[in-house]
């Protein structure tokens, strides 16, 4: 256990992948590689399968909106971790939101089912080939995609409401 | 819901027609322990198939803090896991603190360990007592939610409240711990061993409740994994995984106790798992309150752990940085952290991303409820009603944490 090193992890990955792994970091220490989302299914799936890593812990994912960078305005963010070596890896991908699909990852891990509804209920980040993509936390009849940066939050000091509508 | 209304038919013959039930369990069942809802096909009384329905008290937590200051995040996390407070807050803060880069002194770390361990106690007290309620047994259920009651005086004594903590800030703690603090943890120590020998008594080798628990609702550890079991669920199925042990922070490495796993991960599995980490975390606390340090109980950084109030009308300094950290003029490093702690239910990790400004750019909470309730249906299927019941009962699912 533990001699799995940052560095020989991404040695593994670059072996792989080539230039298909780009933007390599350690943020505090936890290695963060992106992607395309070509990739990102079978790089899931490589180190699933990868006897001395043996990432086989999605620990979880959640999407992103980055709404200024444009045609890569949404991302989605993996992080898996390797129970038997004690080593976590992050993956990013990100795409246009006019084009926000995504392959599955429930073929490969069962928790992802209700991860990947989550991601879709609030970013709009289709997944195809899951199983059953509707809506998890919010109401069906839901037409926004409310984590989105388009939809802040009500500014606690606006004036232009009218408080007997509020109760206040 | 279509689901609701279709019936199933299977096994048609000419003469013989076997129709499937459908039952609505939940939303508001009272044996459900908080609002979830299970659309179940039922073969007389054998479950078919199920379909649960989550978002009853979905509350928006993720989007709410990308406009709150860290230190406004607090109160959300205590709404999660609402049986371990403290536990969601101390995370919260060691992943602020891992952002910005603040080391926490000895002393902060063990109070917080033992108010970790406390709410852990508390936690998988109501989680087993419960399921005592559950198969029959009522009066286990109140004979140690007295015990939790203590627990709840001595938040009280540490923070002020009892059910929503609030409890700690960034770099250590808001106060020391008082005398009868200490006093109270101690006459904890003393009297909680035999309430909970009397409590085992009653459930562990009980002919009547190991009938009704063993075997019900199993999860093979290989199908847990795939599924992002953690916690007592997960070692209940014979993984040793647990985040304390593993990534140990807030100085567990300085304790002395063991994981308890189990081996079929069936509900009694978890029952007995969660016991042994009631022990388990009695002998941390019991360690930490002998060998508590001297020292402060809060980190040395002044630009974001509040001045004392006193300070604050006397001293120039005091005055600026209070002011500055309640106006919220003080920026956080840009920057990405992941943080778990060990929370009752498993691992409770804290995604935060920073853009450098006040508030999180985006936040993600990984609730471990949210993660293993969705292996329910296939934990149950094939069992009978009453077995689903318990099932549920056992995974300790908080509705709180479920929903964010």
């Amino acid at each position: 256990m533990a001699d799995i090193t940052n560095e020989l992890l991404i040695q593994r990955l670059q072996e792989k992948f080539g230039d298909q792994v780009f933007d390599i970091q350690e943020p505090y220490g936890l290695v963060t590689v992106t992607t395309t989302r070509e990739n990102i299914i079978p790089m899931l799936q490589a180190l699933y399968d990868d006897e001395v890593l043996q990432m086989q812990f999605l620990t979880t994912m959640c999407g992103i909106h980055y709404p200024d960078n444009k045609g890569q305005e949404l991302g989605v963010i993996y992080h898996v971790h390797s129970l038997v070596n004690n080593i976590r890896l992050r993956i990013k991908i990100f795409f246009p939101e006019d084009d926000a699909v995504l392959p599955t990852a429930t073929n490969l891990y069962a928790t992802a089912n209700w991860m990947e509804r989550e991601t879709w209920d609030f970013y709009g980040i289709r997944f195809e080939g899951h199983p059953n993509l509707i809506r998890i936390l919010n109401v069906e009849e839901m037409e926004v995609f409310p984590m989105r940066k388009e939809f802040p939050l009500e500014d606690q000091t606006r004036e232009d409401k009218i408080n007997t509508f509020f109760g206040r | 819901m279509e689901l609701a209304k279709q019936t199933t038919e299977i096994n048609t013959t000419d003469t013989f027609i076997q129709e499937l039930t459908t039952l609505n369990l939940g939303p508001t069942h009272p044996a459900t322990h908080g609002i979830f809802q299970n659309i179940l096909q039922m073969d007389g009384e054998k479950i078919v198939s199920g379909v649960p329905t989550i978002g009853y008290i979905h509350r928006a937590f993720e989007k709410i803090a990308e406009r709150r200051n860290f230190y406004q995040i607090t109160p959300l996390t205590d709404r999660m896991n609402y049986c371990s407070s403290p536990i969601n807050n101390m995370g919260w803060w060691m992943t602020v603190e891992k952002l910005l880069g603040v080391t926490v002194p000895k002393r902060a770390e063990y109070i917080r360990v033992i108010v970790m361990e406390l709410a852990r106690i508390a936690d998988h007290l109501i989680c087993n007592s419960i399921l005592g309620v559950d198969t029959g047994a009522f009066s286990g259920f109140l004979y140690v939610f007295q015990e939790r009651e203590k627990i709840y005086d001595i938040y009280e004594e540490i923070c002020g409240a009892r059910l929503t903590t609030n409890m700690g800030r960034v770099g250590g703690m808001e106060r020391d711990l008082s005398p009868s603090a200490i006093q109270k943890i101690k006459d904890f120590l003393r009297d909680f061993p035999k309430v909970m020998q009397e409590f085992e008594t009653m459930f562990n080798r009980n002919r009547i409740f190991i009938d009704r628990v063993e075997g019900v609702g199993p999860i093979t550890a290989e199908r847990a994994l795939n599924y992002g079991f953690t916690g007592p669920n997960l070692r209940a199925a014979g993984v040793d995984y647990d985040v304390r042990v593993m990534n140990p922070y807030s100085s567990y490495q300085d304790f002395d106790f063991e994981i308890p796993v189990g081996t079929k991960g069936d509900t009694y599995d978890r029952f007995m798992v969660r016991n042994e980490e009631i022990w388990q975390s009695l002998r941390i606390v019991q360690q930490a309150i002998d060998n508590l340090p001297e020292g402060p109980f809060h980190a040395d950084a002044p630009e974001f752990y509040l001045p004392p109030k006193q300070e604050v009308y006397r001293n120039m300094e005091a005055l600026i940085y209070h002011f500055k950290i309640v106006m919220g003029e003080i920026d956080a490093p840009a920057g990405e952290v992941y943080h778990s702690v060990e929370g009752g239910n498993g691992e409770l990790g804290f995604y935060l991303v920073s853009d450098g400004g006040r508030t999180p750019y985006r936040l993600h909470f990984r609730r471990p409820c949210f993660i293993y309730y969705q292996a329910y249906p296939e934990m149950v299927v094939g069992s009978q009603l009453s077995d689903a019941i318990v099932t549920l009962s056992s995974m300790n699912v908080i509705a709180g944490e479920l929903d964010a």
